[in-house]
């Protein structure tokens, strides 16, 4: 298919859906509202909400506390991921003794934790960064482990008969393929840190699009509601492009084929 | 008095070979707690500059061979001597290419050559102006730039020979190295790997299951039996004269007698090898 017909059809998703809605909700049929607007609002009033958004300027702040957030959450994931990664995966003994733990943190729903996070941290950014650090880092840890282990024999043959020693080895060999694997979940990582920071938010902040979400279903809002869940559809999506940008330059070396998203 | 004497002529012998395999078993313990003799009693000797080809029926342990030497594993019983003294660690002097894929996926071409030598502790500058003349010998000289996936399996195995011999190693163990190559390919990396080889002659393993390529490459020529257990059963040398191209050789009437005479010995086994790896 080619790329212009592909957009094409992606646009005429849209089109139509948007179109669907905006009948159901505006014109009875039958005498029926078939989507009554009081609780599906109507892509004219969700447009223009967000038009007046960033007309007015008021959206910026919120979606800089959530990028912030979102951002945070990643980098202290990851970093923290990549080294109990390593850590565990270069100490056998270690992660067999924390492996049920490690099971068990990860099987929690974070949901519950934030409550908790609020608590300790307070409404700041840094009760959500934590929610997002919790979920961001067992993505990346999994991933970098996983790399450690699963380095091919003989690549690691081949470096110990060209005189690595290990701390050469860790350069050369795990670190890169370590690497590469957590680069592979970055787009679910880098989600999970989004997620990680609206979900805080809806349930307690100041600022944020989830909070926006929030403040507006508290009202009954329901174009604010939408309106908000556009926005935040648009910032993930952009962001994702910036992770695809990222892992092309990054993963230059891999085949096409192992690309797990293209 | 006379003991003492014969101890003292076997270390001189030794000290002429680049290695020396001496009664090894290699024994692999198993999951289930039983062991697996791979190796038995396997008696070699591989002078300085010489090119002994190892030569046997699938799964007969003809890696395991090259990793002894290596150093990688460690023999059950007996023991291995390289230039005269017992080895216990990594082989330091030895360069492997391995039979799978072993070239750094994440480094390009050049990279992967200058590794080996940037291990050691040469300048990243130097290391890289050394490696692009081994590029250029291995006929690679304007790939450096690619990663290991946009190679062709061929120009794969030019690089991991590449970077094998930028260190400069005095013995060289190869394993199947141009197993998974079509015949002409593996025509052109023969007499590419003659003429390195060569230049300044270093004690080479070279492990195959193609008898031609081995009496076309080799100085002797060694049979090993069907595993489990697989025991060196035959050693021939190679009357040909060098340099060699492969492709005339072959037409040689030296090479066909040898090969006959060899092919009788190896047939058997590779039936058992056969029949006991189910064809696979």
């Amino acid at each position: 298919m080619s790329k212009i017909k592909l957009l094409v059809l992606q646009a005429l998703v849209a089109v139509v859906a948007v179109g669907l809605w905006y009948v159901l909700t505006t014109f009875p049929i039958f005498g029926v509202m078939v989507l009554p607007p009081f609780f599906f609002s109507n892509p004219v009033d969700v447009a223009g909400r967000i038009v007046k958004w960033f007309y007015e300027g008021t959206i910026w702040r919120h979606l800089w506390v959530t990028l912030i957030e979102a951002v945070l959450a990643f980098v202290i994931g990851s970093v923290g991921g990549v080294l109990i990664g390593f850590w565990f995966a270069r100490k056998p003994v270690v992660a067999a003794v924390f492996d049920p733990y490690v099971k068990m943190v990860n099987a929690l729903p974070r949901v519950v934790l934030a409550p908790i996070f609020t608590l300790w941290l307070g409404l700041g950014i840094w009760s959500k960064v934590a929610l997002g650090v919790t979920l961001v880092f067992f993505i990346v840890f999994f991933n970098v482990y996983q790399g450690v282990k699963e380095v091919s024999p003989t690549v690691l043959a081949n470096a110990r008969m060209l005189g690595m020693s290990e701390r050469q080895l860790m350069r050369h060999v795990y670190w890169p393929s370590a690497l590469s694997w957590m680069f592979s979940s970055l787009h679910t990582s880098v989600g999970f840190a989004v997620v990680g920071a609206v979900v805080g938010e809806y349930l307690g902040s100041a600022a944020g699009l989830g909070y926006i979400i929030q403040q507006a279903e508290g009202v009954f809002d329901v174009a604010g509601v939408f309106a908000g869940m556009f926005v935040l559809a648009a910032f993930v999506i952009v962001i994702d492009l910036l992770v695809s940008a990222i892992e092309k330059r990054l993963l230059v070396w891999r085949p096409e084929a192992a690309e797990t998203r293209a | 008095m006379p003991a003492n004497v014969t101890a003292t002529a076997q270390r001189n012998a030794q000290a002429t070979s680049a290695v020396a395999l001496a009664g090894v078993d290699v024994a692999f313990r198993l999951a289930d707690g039983g062991s697996y003799k791979a190796i038995e009693r396997a008696t070699l000797e591989v002078a300085d500059g010489e090119f002994v080809a190892i030569v046997g029926p699938t799964g007969c342990g003809k890696s395991t061979l090259l990793n002894i030497a290596a150093g990688l594993i460690g023999p059950s019983a007996g023991r291995v001597d390289i230039f005269g003294a017992q080895l216990n660690t990594l082989n330091r002097q030895a360069g492997y290419l391995f039979q799978a894929d072993a070239l750094f996926p994440w480094k390009t071409a050049i990279e992967n050559v200058a590794i080996g030598l940037e291990t050691t502790g040469t300048p990243q500058q130097e290391a890289r102006e050394r490696a692009q003349g081994w590029l250029v010998r291995v006929g690679l000289g304007s790939f450096g730039d690619r990663y290991p996936h946009m190679l062709s399996g061929g120009q794969r195995k030019r690089v991991g020979l590449a970077q094998v011999l930028i260190r400069d190693p005095k013995i060289l163990l190869m394993d199947e190295p141009f197993g998974p190559l079509d015949a002409q390919t593996r025509q052109i990396m023969g007499n590419q790997l003659l003429d390195l080889w060569s230049a300044d002659r270093k004690a080479v393993m070279f492990v195959t299951h193609d008898l031609e390529e081995a009496i076309a490459l080799s100085d002797r020529v060694v049979i090993m039996s069907a595993g489990p257990a697989a025991r060196i059963i035959g050693d021939w040398r190679v009357p040909l004269a060098r340099p060699r191209d492969i492709a005339e050789v072959k037409l040689d009437s030296a090479f066909h007698g040898l090969h006959r005479e060899i092919w009788q010995v190896l047939k058997s086994e590779v039936l058992k090898g056969y029949a006991q790896t189910g064809g696979g």
